[in-house]
């Protein structure tokens, strides 16, 4: 490691005078190969595409608020068809489901937690000047973006019922393959090639630069939890997204080329696509809040004063989450004519996984025990989160029985299951991430007052829309249907009415960015004061251009 | 930016990252060939087992010892939405002693007015009766070329393995369906 050091610091000798020369407008923003100025393109992309996709979900639950078709011929119209019939009116309801879940899941939680947070603060965290790769590192986003557009001109093309592609975020062949003509499907594919290539070398950029650019002393097991939940998030990407771009290319072949890989009448099988699907799949969850939780253990570490409790624990619990990740991919699958021995085994592997998670909340639970806890607003959402979480996670065992899925498979709650671990948890984690780390990545104190209020106004409205949805889910009412009988009116009316309380905490969030921007205090260097421990507190708020010229060296203090 | 031996040492780790990334990608093909073995070894998913005539005489040998149980066999067909043909079995049940060779007939019929060949995948319930349930000949083993109007009567010569009934899945299991749905061959259209 020394000699390491020593190169580093004889570089930046050399270059002093340039550590805060920025290029100009065009050169510095879409030819970027600074990781800080990518984070942030990624969280301004993640913005745009939550509002996309957010608009979607509004859509959704209009149609949702009572029973009936209302709505849905109108935004048919939308997506330009003409008159549209019953059917073409229904098909824009599996398009609305279909880039909901595609948007929420490739294009916002992905690009902000890993994107965004990771390309931030991982580089700092560790003590290094930049990314391994930093023009890799543009050429993954604009990727993203890429795949993004693809996936919005998707919803204008023909897509064989109607305008768009409408077959959920799953892709479940044949749906996908005869059952979906028209160009609308294979831009819908092509847009998950592109994000996927576009994760795929940005997993290897973050894996690259955790093992080899850490600053002297940082070693493996005193990097910041949230290091370490981005390098078992970059494993997971690099193992499971490859298998996801061989089911979808086989997918384009068989609609376009004449394979049959997932057509019986060829020897193929469409069940094997569901296999494939969730072999990515399952982890892919994993890869959307591990990096929460990384999110979630330095927040609490820094507002209860103490270092993480268990901290070695807590790394090797999310190395644990993200291995036993791998093997249980068909509890999404019980219905499909799984032997019961088969299903003994997900459904044991996958209560395993509420071990290792179980060890994270204890640990941050821990931590706050005996803390000096100051309820910052970065803190609020944490402990939010944690109780969320918490919720998304009971339903998860509950759902991972093979008996009760055949009873519940498909309907509301697992709506509501997901909804809670992803919609609720993982964004809860960016919020908290976001009032944490922006006025250390703008410079700008943000309002605390706002922010808590943000808080509040959002945590009533998620609940709102998705408890219920756990009511609804056991009465027998199924995913991915735009009406309902009479019976199910009730439940319904209310999340549709949590939707809009959750669109006007967004709106507050909003208000207090513009106010962070306009009205906000300068930010100085640490101003979460001394619990907050980690490298990108020693430096100022906004970070230069080019931080760490010269490397730190991280003593052994005995604490992370 | 950094020195020589940080970017030999990134792109070392680039490229192992890359390679996993691109094993991945092939075991996603690979597991094309793997599950199709795999139920055929295990007869996941009810998919019935093929043999030899001399694996049904040593079956024939082995039941002799196990007293005469039976098993009711329905027989089940089904067309594709696209496949013009008539299909059905001649007998709809049976009842086979364990072991003992039995010949089932469906008949299939052409409707349409040009050749068709046509391809049946197969598979029995319960599905842990897959690994039981063996076939000596079947027309399900090859493509089937019907002309216009042509109507054939196609066999199935079967028995049910004794090893049956040391398994204790299949306990309680007394009616296997037998089913086949006949698509339009790929090579056809």
């Amino acid at each position: 490691m020394a000699t390491t050091a020593d190169t580093f610091q004889a570089h930046a000798e050399d270059h002093h005078h340039d550590a805060d020369h920025k290029p100009s407008f065009f050169a510095r923003w879409f030819m970027s190969t600074n990781h800080k100025d990518i984070g942030t393109l990624y969280l301004i992309f993640a913005i745009i595409a939550g509002i996309v996709g957010g608009a979607f979900s509004g859509m959704m639950r209009m149609e949702l608020a009572e029973p009936g078709i209302q709505y849905l011929h109108t935004f048919a119209t939308w997506f330009g068809a003409e008159n549209p019939s019953m059917d073409e009116a229904l098909h824009t309801w599996n398009v609305l489901i279909t880039a909901h879940g595609l948007i929420m899941v490739f294009f916002m939680v992905m690009p902000a937690i890993i994107g965004g947070f990771g390309n931030w603060f991982v580089p700092i965290m560790i003590g290094a000047p930049d990314m391994a790769f930093p023009r890799m590192n543009n050429i993954s986003f604009w990727l993203t973006v890429a795949g993004f557009l693809s996936l919005l001109m998707s919803a204008f093309m023909p897509g064989g019922t109607g305008t768009g592609a409408g077959v959920g975020w799953t892709v479940y062949a044949p749906l996908s393959t005869s059952g979906s003509v028209g160009p609308a499907m294979d831009f819908a594919i092509f847009s998950l090639h592109l994000a996927g290539a576009g994760s795929i070398l940005g997993a290897t950029n973050f894996i690259t630069t955790i093992f080899n650019m850490r600053a002297p002393g940082m070693t493996l097991h005193k990097m910041p939890l949230f290091v370490w939940s981005v390098l078992v998030t970059a494993f997971l990407l690099l193992l499971a997204l490859p298998v996801l771009a061989a089911a979808i290319t086989m997918l384009l072949t068989d609609r376009n080329f004449g394979t049959t890989f997932f057509d019986p009448s060829g020897g193929g099988d469409p069940v094997l696509y569901q296999h494939l699907f969730w072999f990515f799949g399952h982890p892919e969850v994993y890869i959307m809040i591990l990096p929460g939780f990384g999110i979630v253990s330095q927040i609490i570490a820094t507002f209860s004063r103490k270092p993480v409790f268990g901290y070695l624990g807590m790394a090797y619990a999310m190395v644990a989450i993200g291995v036993v990740g791998f093997i249980v991919w068909a509890h999404h699958m019980y219905t499909v004519g799984l032997d019961v021995n088969t299903k003994m085994y997900f459904t044991a592997a996958t209560m395993v996984i509420a071990v290792p998670t179980g060890i994270k909340i204890f640990s941050w639970i821990a931590t706050m025990w005996g803390g000096s806890i100051e309820l910052k607003s970065p803190m609020v959402w944490a402990i939010g989160f944690i109780f969320l979480f918490t919720v998304g996670g009971v339903t998860g065992v509950y759902l991972s029985n093979g008996g009760i899925d055949n009873y519940v498979h498909d309907t509301y709650f697992v709506v509501a299951h997901f909804h809670y671990v992803l919609s609720l948890g993982a964004v809860t984690a960016l919020f908290a991430g976001f009032y944490y780390w922006f006025p250390k990545m703008s410079g700008k104190m943000h309002s605390e007052v706002l922010a808590h209020l943000h808080f509040w106004v959002f945590f009533i409205g998620v609940n709102l829309i998705f408890f219920p949805q756990h009511f609804l889910g056991l009465q027998g009412m199924p995913r991915r249907y735009p009406d309902y009988p009479e019976a199910f009116a009730q439940w319904n009316e209310i999340s549709s009415l949590g939707y809009e309380i959750t669109v006007v905490s967004i709106a507050i969030w909003f208000v207090n960015i513009a106010y962070a921007f306009i009205a906000g205090k300068k930010a100085e260097g640490n101003y979460w004061g001394e619990g907050a421990t980690t490298l990108e507190w020693t430096l100022s708020s906004p970070p230069p251009f080019h931080q760490f010229e010269t490397l730190p060296v991280i003593e052994d203090k005995g604490h992370h | 930016m950094a020195s020589a031996h940080i970017e030999h040492r990134n792109r070392k780790t680039m490229l192992m990252a890359f390679g996993i990334a691109l094993g991945m990608l092939g075991l996603g093909y690979a597991s094309v060939p793997l599950y199709r073995i795999f139920c055929q070894v295990t007869g996941f998913g009810g998919t019935t087992q093929v043999a030899t005539e001399a694996e049904a005489d040593l079956a024939a040998r082995m039941a002799q010892s196990a007293g005469g149980v039976t098993y009711s066999v329905r027989f089940d067909a089904n067309t594709a939405s696209d496949m013009p043909w008539t299909f059905r079995p001649v007998q709809v049940t049976d009842t086979v002693s364990v072991g003992q060779r039995d010949m089932a007939t469906y008949i299939a019929r052409n409707n349409s007015s040009v050749p068709i060949t046509g391809t049946a995948t197969f598979n029995v319930e319960p599905e842990q009766a897959g690994a039981y349930f063996n076939k000596i000949q079947c027309f399900c083993f090859t493509e089937q070329t019907l002309q216009p109007g042509q109507e054939v009567r196609m066999p199935v010569l079967y028995y049910v393995d004794p090893k049956a009934l040391d398994d204790p899945n299949m306990e309680g299991v007394e009616q296997i369906t037998l089913s086949y749905t006949f698509h339009r061959a790929k090579t056809d259209s």
